[in-house]
């Protein structure tokens, strides 16, 4: 019999250092697991993260992308959160059109406090990118006739 | 390239335990640009960090990476150290392998993987990383408190006395608090008001705090050390300058139907007040509610009979404007509302009381001028039953998660001062666990079922009802494993306590952080306890979780101390990592500067030379007194010309390049 290869998938969570990164800790502190396929990278704020990240992660090979804010309304510098939602928004049905399906892209608000909302995100979107599968490489995306 | 060195920390066991330190540094090793690693059981210890300075002289390194716990953690620790060995203090960047890998990943062998990847990820970004230097930045000397309960006072009063002006924004019409409410305080039962009130006076007449009562913070914009806040100040329709507190009008107000607040709703007042008698300022108030000169543009009798002629219903809301350096919240808390506890009966029957309402009941100053007695026949009650925990330690929709931390001791307290006062009444308390953490707290609980006679049953009541003219209370015992009816004449609920409704608008007014239970998050939950993640926002008293009067004042100077310890300061050292425009890809389209939250981003006309070609381009600048680093522009900069140093797009993008690495 062929053993089946357990798939593992390469998560990008992208957290604000105010709310998300500090749920993130908070998560670590409470005991509380979520998959070590997440792998979260400190950003000023989710209104930082720039498409081109994301992008870059879908071509480098990332199965899914994550980006945590702190709630509407209470980011750290006003408006940004409000931002990143609008432009992910855009981002995310462009990537579903070219062949990146809409599942492995996702905004969510964690704030400083939630770090169990924080560990359950996590376990949520890890499963659902693992029912998804292995991403294309965005960088083997070509179109078809 | 740089010269980087990489130290894994064990943290003791903490990382240790579940990541193969051994395997990480290898791994490191063979990293482009490390030209050392080690390793050592706490590396944010002083000889731990004498590793670091040494390695970083006899290796030359340029660039330092510390696995360890969160940045939010140490970071300033390690970027300190790095100074004090000649090193750019941004050249060190945290790779979190205990928040993020250790306490989470069990598993030895996965969380070492993880553990690499993300400290590969942070020595690429290292890699990028060029030196910084902060900048400075102004204080104004003077602080905000938003609150004028025990805990506000009490951080204005220590603030004052440091030498700083303070401004104590007070939403009601007076100081005090709830705490002004409060007939006796455990445990030593002595009378809050002449603890308060003293507070209070000291408050009004000291030469550094402005009182500015019957209003409310605005709004605020700015950043520590430079606040500007909007207050709102309230219409009175009294002149406060004016008004002797003399009370005539109060007693010909022909409108005195309305709720008195201040005594829980347990009598009127009239619709032009003082709150009560020791009330600072004590100045009347008129409601617009029940005016009726206000409300139908007739009566206006006190204007008639005021002699100061201090009424005035002409008055408008005012808005002043003031600058701050620091700002500290003390919104307090209310109890909950009990009419949802349905079954305790609570909106069906008078005599089932809550707490705070038999606090005016037993209070000289009260409705009742101190005389215990029913509320709904004003007759003398022989039977008395407390039920601890009505909203606290409730785990279902209707209450609160969280232990109050103050009923077990006030209901001892009120249990106490019945049996004192009127020893023909019997007091019996239902309560889940008694919990009496506290210097002579417990003590005193002792003193209340020992001496006093007070009967504590364990075991929570599953309704109240009404029968024979009495009330029942049927609880379980779960000492005798029963079930028990008691008859009562008084019910009284020890209703769980909230963070004030105000604290949610204050929190996101400051963008300071809160949890889901409302209360203001701390910095650091045991080391920087007394301080918001926001910088220059600070905590005191119960905004920041439940506590008693002694932790309150306790919080309350210790937010006090770290206010002076900031205002103290004539310049302040700013954060360096702030947006960059390059000048050869700016267009000077503006999408930066209309997407920046501090007007940080001005334009001004400048000569540049692309590729051989001279000539005048209005460009981007950014102000970096200004600028937060947030990176909103340099994500909505169409042409890349923008960048946050110490997050630019090349790091970030180093740091995804290094996670996806399989």
């Amino acid at each position: 019999m062929q053993e089946v290869k357990e798939f593992k998938p390469n998560i990008v969570a992208f957290c604000c250092n105010w709310c998300s990164y500090a749920g993130a800790d908070l998560a670590g502190s409470s005991r509380l697991s979520y998959p070590a396929e997440v792998k979260i990278i400190r950003v000023p704020c989710s209104g930082r993260v720039n498409p081109m990240f994301i992008l870059k992660a879908f071509e480098k090979g990332a199965d899914g992308v994550i980006i945590c804010g702190c709630h509407p309304g209470d980011c750290h510098y006003n408006t940004g959160n409000f931002y990143a939602r609008r432009r992910m928004a855009l981002l995310y049905s462009m990537l579903d059109f070219m062949g990146i399906e809409k599942g492995r892209t996702r905004v969510e608000w964690v704030s400083a406090a939630e770090g169990a909302k924080f560990a359950n995100v996590m376990n949520k979107f890890t499963s659902d990118i693992i029912e998804l599968g292995e991403c294309v490489k965005l960088g083997d995306i070509r179109c078809k006739d | 390239m740089l010269n980087i060195g990489v130290f894994v920390c064990w943290c003791g066991s903490n990382i240790a335990a579940t990541v193969d330190i051994d395997q990480v540094v290898a791994a490191a090793k063979i990293q482009p640009g490390v030209v050392f690693a080690t390793d050592y059981q706490y590396m944010c210890s002083e000889a731990g960090q004498k590793i670091m300075r040494n390695a970083v002289l006899e290796h030359k390194l340029d660039g330092v990476v510390i696995c360890a716990c969160s940045p939010r953690m140490h970071e300033a620790t390690f970027r300190k150290n790095a100074e004090k060995s000649g090193l750019n203090p941004f050249m060190v960047e945290i790779a979190n392998i205990r928040e993020h890998v250790s306490w989470i990943h069990k598993d030895k062998a996965v969380g070492t993987v993880k553990a690499i990847a993300l400290v590969n990820a942070a020595i690429a970004k290292v890699s990028l990383n060029a030196p910084l230097i902060s900048g400075e930045s102004s204080v104004t000397k003077r602080a905000l408190v938003i609150g004028g309960g025990i805990a506000g006072l009490q951080t204005a009063l220590d603030i004052a006395e440091a030498g700083f002006e303070v401004d104590v924004v007070e939403k009601l019409p007076t100081i005090g608090g709830n705490m002004a409410k409060i007939d006796k305080t455990f445990p030593t039962l002595d009378c809050a008001a002449c603890i308060l009130t003293p507070k209070m006076v000291d408050a009004a007449s000291h030469e550094n705090i402005e009182l500015i009562t019957y209003s409310e913070v605005e709004s605020v914009k700015g950043f520590v050390g430079s606040f500007k806040a909007t207050i709102r100040k309230k219409a009175r329709y009294v002149d406060e300058v004016a008004c002797t507190g003399c009370g005539v009008c109060m007693a010909k107000c022909p409108s005195k139907k309305s709720l008195n607040e201040f005594n829980c709703g347990l009598n009127n007042r009239p619709s032009v007040y003082i709150p009560f008698a020791q009330a600072i300022p004590n100045v009347a108030v008129i409601d617009p509610q029940s005016c009726i000169k206000l409300t139908r543009d007739k009566c206006g009798l006190c204007q008639t009979v005021c002699e100061a002629k201090a009424i005035d219903f002409t008055q408008k809301d005012e808005l002043i404007e003031r600058e701050y350096g620091a700002i500290v919240v003390a919104t307090g808390f209310q109890p909950i509302k009990v009419d949802k506890f349905d079954e305790l009966g609570y909106s069906q029957n008078k005599d089932v009381i809550t707490s705070l309402e038999l606090e005016r009941l037993m209070n000289a100053a009260g409705p009742t001028g101190g005389k215990l007695q029913k509320v709904s026949d004003g007759s003398h009650p022989h039977d008395i039953v407390f039920i601890q925990c009505v909203g606290s330690r409730d785990c279902t929709a209707r209450g609160k998660n969280y232990c109050s931390k103050i009923c077990c001791m006030y209901t001892t307290k009120h249990a106490m001062l019945i049996r004192d006062k009127y020893p023909d009444i019997n007091v019996t308390v239902f309560y889940i666990d008694i919990r009496t953490a506290g210097k002579n707290y417990d003590e005193f609980y002792r003193r209340a079922a020992e001496d006093y006679g007070v009967t504590y049953i364990k075991g929570q009541v599953g309704k109240v009802y009404e029968e024979d003219g009495f009330l029942v209370v049927q609880g379980s015992d779960l000492i005798s494993n029963e079930q028990i009816k008691i008859k009562a004449d008084m019910v009284v609920l020890a209703a769980a306590i909230e963070a004030d409704p105000s604290a949610k608008k204050v929190a996101s007014m400051l963008t300071a952080s809160i949890d889901t239970n409302n209360f203001l998050t701390e910095a650091h939950a045991k080391l920087r306890p007394v301080e918001s993640p926001t910088a220059g926002i600070f905590l005191s008293g119960v905004c920041q979780g439940p506590k008693d009067i002694p932790e309150t004042v306790a919080q309350a100077g210790a937010a006090a101390s770290k206010v002076i310890g900031l205002l103290v300061k004539n310049k302040l050292v700013t954060n360096p990592c702030v947006a960059i425009a390059d000048e050869m890809l700016c267009s000077g389209c503006s999408n930066c500067f209309n997407i920046c939250p501090y007007g940080a981003i001005g334009y001004e006309e400048k000569l540049v030379n692309d590729h051989g070609i001279r000539e005048t381009r209005r460009l981007a600048v950014v102000n970096p007194a200004l600028c937060q680093g947030c990176g909103a522009c340099s994500v909505a900069c169409p042409s890349g010309a923008m960048d946050l140093l110490g997050f630019t797009n090349k790091q970030i993008m180093a740091e995804v390049d290094a996670i996806c690495k399989k």
